[in-house]
């Protein structure tokens, strides 16, 4: 079953000139400064006089400027980019006891990625993002989203020595998640996305995403939005079956695909709102405002108006800065006259899509 | 009495440092990727990188040497990826890990390629006088079901065209004690009907081109009955199986079944984790195996990963390389 998905409503802002109200957002990463890489590496060089203070301060710049820019863009919430984090997996392992590491491996060519061991129990010790949490709430006027890696991709993208399955080591994890989210909305969090990229690679293991989510809402009280976000897979193997999982929003990946995989969620009805990705990822091209207002509307044979989030398909790190700003730009600006058309009775809900034919 | 022979089906991880040198040499780019005709520094920081791999199993005291595959950015479709008939396609999944290949497609006559024999000719120079050489290569009904076919026009035909070329290949090798055959797609993506009863004769071409003696090594679990009755067919010395990520009652069921042959290899130490065995309890393992085999002695059981060790760090494969060896030396006490 999914949740009730009636805390929408808290992310339209005050001065919102339409009565529908489709709500804009990130998938979360976003094009590092080119300054902030160099931070990195100075911080890297034992030789320089650059250090992890120094290191931390460009990180709270970068936060700075790139949920301001999310802010320019007009989004109705939004994220600082992603600015602290590396890679995905890696970022909540070191974070995580239990987990080690030992070195990078092979994902294509000569792109690689530390895949981190689980040597022991995982366990919850420090928080993991409420600092980064509570410093982009300070700097930013728009309610931020936290984008967190799924338990279940932790588990399936670190090598397991520890548990007596993957699914064991999931679990175990998605109650650490469970915690943090406690410590999130404590810290004031009302808008959670968990990342399960694993799914879509495997997406037999539905029924063990579905025990995570279980574990990780347990107890999250329900104003608060929790979004699931997959990417790149055969939906048609997760649905129905994510309709009982417990969560406000399903945020996908549909754009890059040209939408060929919409129909396999008009039946049966959809159950969680849905989050759908507008702009390409992929793709440096910028999509026109009257594109991507194409784009929403394939979201409606979906669900209707009141139950449609807006976002791009995936985190929008690889795109050049220029075009990544671009793309959200007008990504908010074809929502909003997609909703004043909306508003005068000017999109037949029953058919939003022209046939072809 | 079977003898132990201590091996790897290959295609290393690179040392970290070549990971690095490779990379900025290269770049990150699908077009970045080995061609088959390198300039003179990334040959070299192969050369270098061969050589470490190369004396790593020789120290590790491995009973047989691989050149290690490092060059094999592709994986198993490396041999194709290389070829001058071959375009290279889109980025694709490889079976399901979360690694990629690029696509070959098959666009010309797979004529001799000679780029595999170039690697073994190297490595049999570092080894000298030591006959432990064991070449590695895809087998025919994986290399063609990772490829995309665009010349030949039909399945049969294209499996007959990609073992024809294996075979021309295996024939340039220098000398070596062992080929193993990797042959992951006939569990991950089985054979079907319509070309199933062609996968012996397949096969037999690739091993028939050598006298070594010839492993076709299986993984990802354990193979359908029908598969592995013909595969009981194809003219090779020992079949291997997976008995760590494997359905294990279904091989025993296969080989008590429909027999095997006088050689096996035993997939036993896991490929894809870094948890290092203890050699004990390889050892444990490999006399546990060869008890269920009813009726059976071997002349040879090689005792390897059951995967390749290309999706662990460096210094856990090189562990694992050490727990092989161990396993297999005569003086391993086991408790009972």
């Amino acid at each position: 079953m999914s949740r009730d998905a009636e805390n929408r409503e808290q992310f339209r802002p005050e001065n919102h000139d339409n009565e529908h109200f489709l709500l804009t957002t990130v998938v979360g990463s976003y094009p590092k400064p080119k300054w902030l890489n160099r931070a990195n590496d100075l911080a890297e060089d034992p030789d320089s006089k650059f250090t992890e203070e120094h290191l931390h301060e460009a990180h709270d710049d970068a936060c700075r400027v790139i949920t301001n820019e999310h802010e320019r863009s007009g989004l109705d919430t939004v994220v600082d980019g992603e600015m602290r984090r590396e890679e995905m997996v890696e970022y909540f392992a070191h974070r995580i006891p239990g987990y080690e590491f030992n070195g990078p491996v092979k994902v294509w060519g000569h792109n690689y990625f530390d895949k981190p061991s689980v040597v022991g129990e995982v366990e919850y010790d420090e928080p993991w993002l409420v600092d980064e949490f509570e410093f982009t709430r300070d700097v930013a006027s728009k309610p931020v989203k936290v984008p967190i890696t799924g338990p279940y991709t932790l588990a399936s993208w670190s090598f397991n020595e520890h548990y007596e399955s993957e699914a064991e080591l999931a679990y175990a994890l998605a109650d650490l998640v469970n915690e943090e989210i406690e410590q999130l909305v404590e810290a004031g969090a009302t808008y959670i996305q968990i990342d399960e990229p694993a799914l879509a690679t495997t997406p037999d293991d539905h029924a063990i995403v579905g025990e995570c989510l279980e574990r990780i809402v347990s107890g999250v009280p329900d104003e608060v939005r929790i979004g699931l976000h997959v990417c790149y897979g055969d939906y048609s193997r997760i649905y129905p079956e994510l309709n009982d999982y417990p969560i406000d929003e399903f945020d996908v990946e549909l754009c890059n695909g040209g939408y060929d995989q919409i129909d396999v969620f008009t039946e049966p009805e959809f159950e969680p709102d849905l989050a759908l990705g507008v702009v390409d990822v992929h793709d440096a091209e910028v999509e026109s405002v009257e594109e991507i207002k194409e784009n929403i509307l394939q979201g409606l044979k979906v669900v209707p108006p009141e139950k449609l989030t807006i976002s791009p398909d995936c985190g929008v790190k690889l795109l050049p800065r220029k075009v990544a700003y671009q793309k959200m730009e007008n990504m908010v600006k074809a929502a909003r006259e997609v909703e004043a058309e909306l508003d005068a009775g000017e999109i037949d809900l029953d058919a939003p899509v022209q046939s072809a034919d | 009495m079977t003898e132990l022979v201590s091996t790897t089906p290959g295609l290393y991880p690179l040392p970290d440092w070549a990971k690095q040198t490779l990379s900025d040499l290269k770049g990150h780019q699908k077009h970045d990727l080995i061609s088959g005709n390198e300039g003179p520094d990334i040959v070299s920081a192969y050369e270098r990188a061969r050589e470490e791999v190369v004396s790593e199993q020789v120290d590790a005291g491995l009973d047989r040497v691989v050149e290690g595959q490092l060059r094999w950015d592709d994986m198993l479709a490396h041999p194709l990826t290389v070829h001058e008939n071959v375009e290279t396609g889109g980025i694709v999944r490889y079976y399901d890990n979360n690694n990629f290949y690029r696509d070959p497609q098959v666009r010309g006559e797979l004529t001799f390629s000679g780029d595999v024999a170039a690697e073994l000719d190297a490595t049999a120079d570092l080894l000298g006088d030591d006959d432990s050489l064991q070449a590695v290569l895809p087998g025919p009904y994986s290399l063609a079901d990772l490829s995309t076919d665009e010349y030949y026009g039909d399945e049969a035909e294209f499996l007959d065209a990609v073992s024809e070329f294996l075979a021309g290949e295996v024939d340039a090798f220098p000398d070596h004690e062992t080929l193993f055959l990797l042959e992951p797609s006939l569990i991950e993506s089985p054979p079907g009907e319509d070309i199933d009863a062609q996968l012996p004769e397949a096969i037999s071409a690739v091993a028939d081109a050598t006298d070594a003696n010839v492993v076709v090594h299986t993984y990802w679990g354990a193979l359908e009955e029908k598969v592995y009755a013909h595969l009981m067919d194809a003219d090779v010395d020992g079949i291997g199986f997976d008995f760590v990520a494997g359905d294990r009652d279904q091989t025993f069921y296969n080989i008590n079944e429909y027999g095997t042959k006088d050689d096996i290899a035993l997939g036993l130490v896991d490929g894809q984790n870094t948890l290092v065995e203890d050699p004990a309890t390889v050892r444990e393992r490999v006399e546990w195996t060869l008890d269920r085999v009813q009726n059976k002695t071997f002349d040879t059981a090689y005792v390897t990963s059951n995967t390749e060790l290309f999706y662990l760090p460096e210094n856990r494969a090189t562990e694992k390389l050490s727990a092989l060896a161990a396993a297999t030396e005569d003086e391993l006490e086991v408790e009972a």
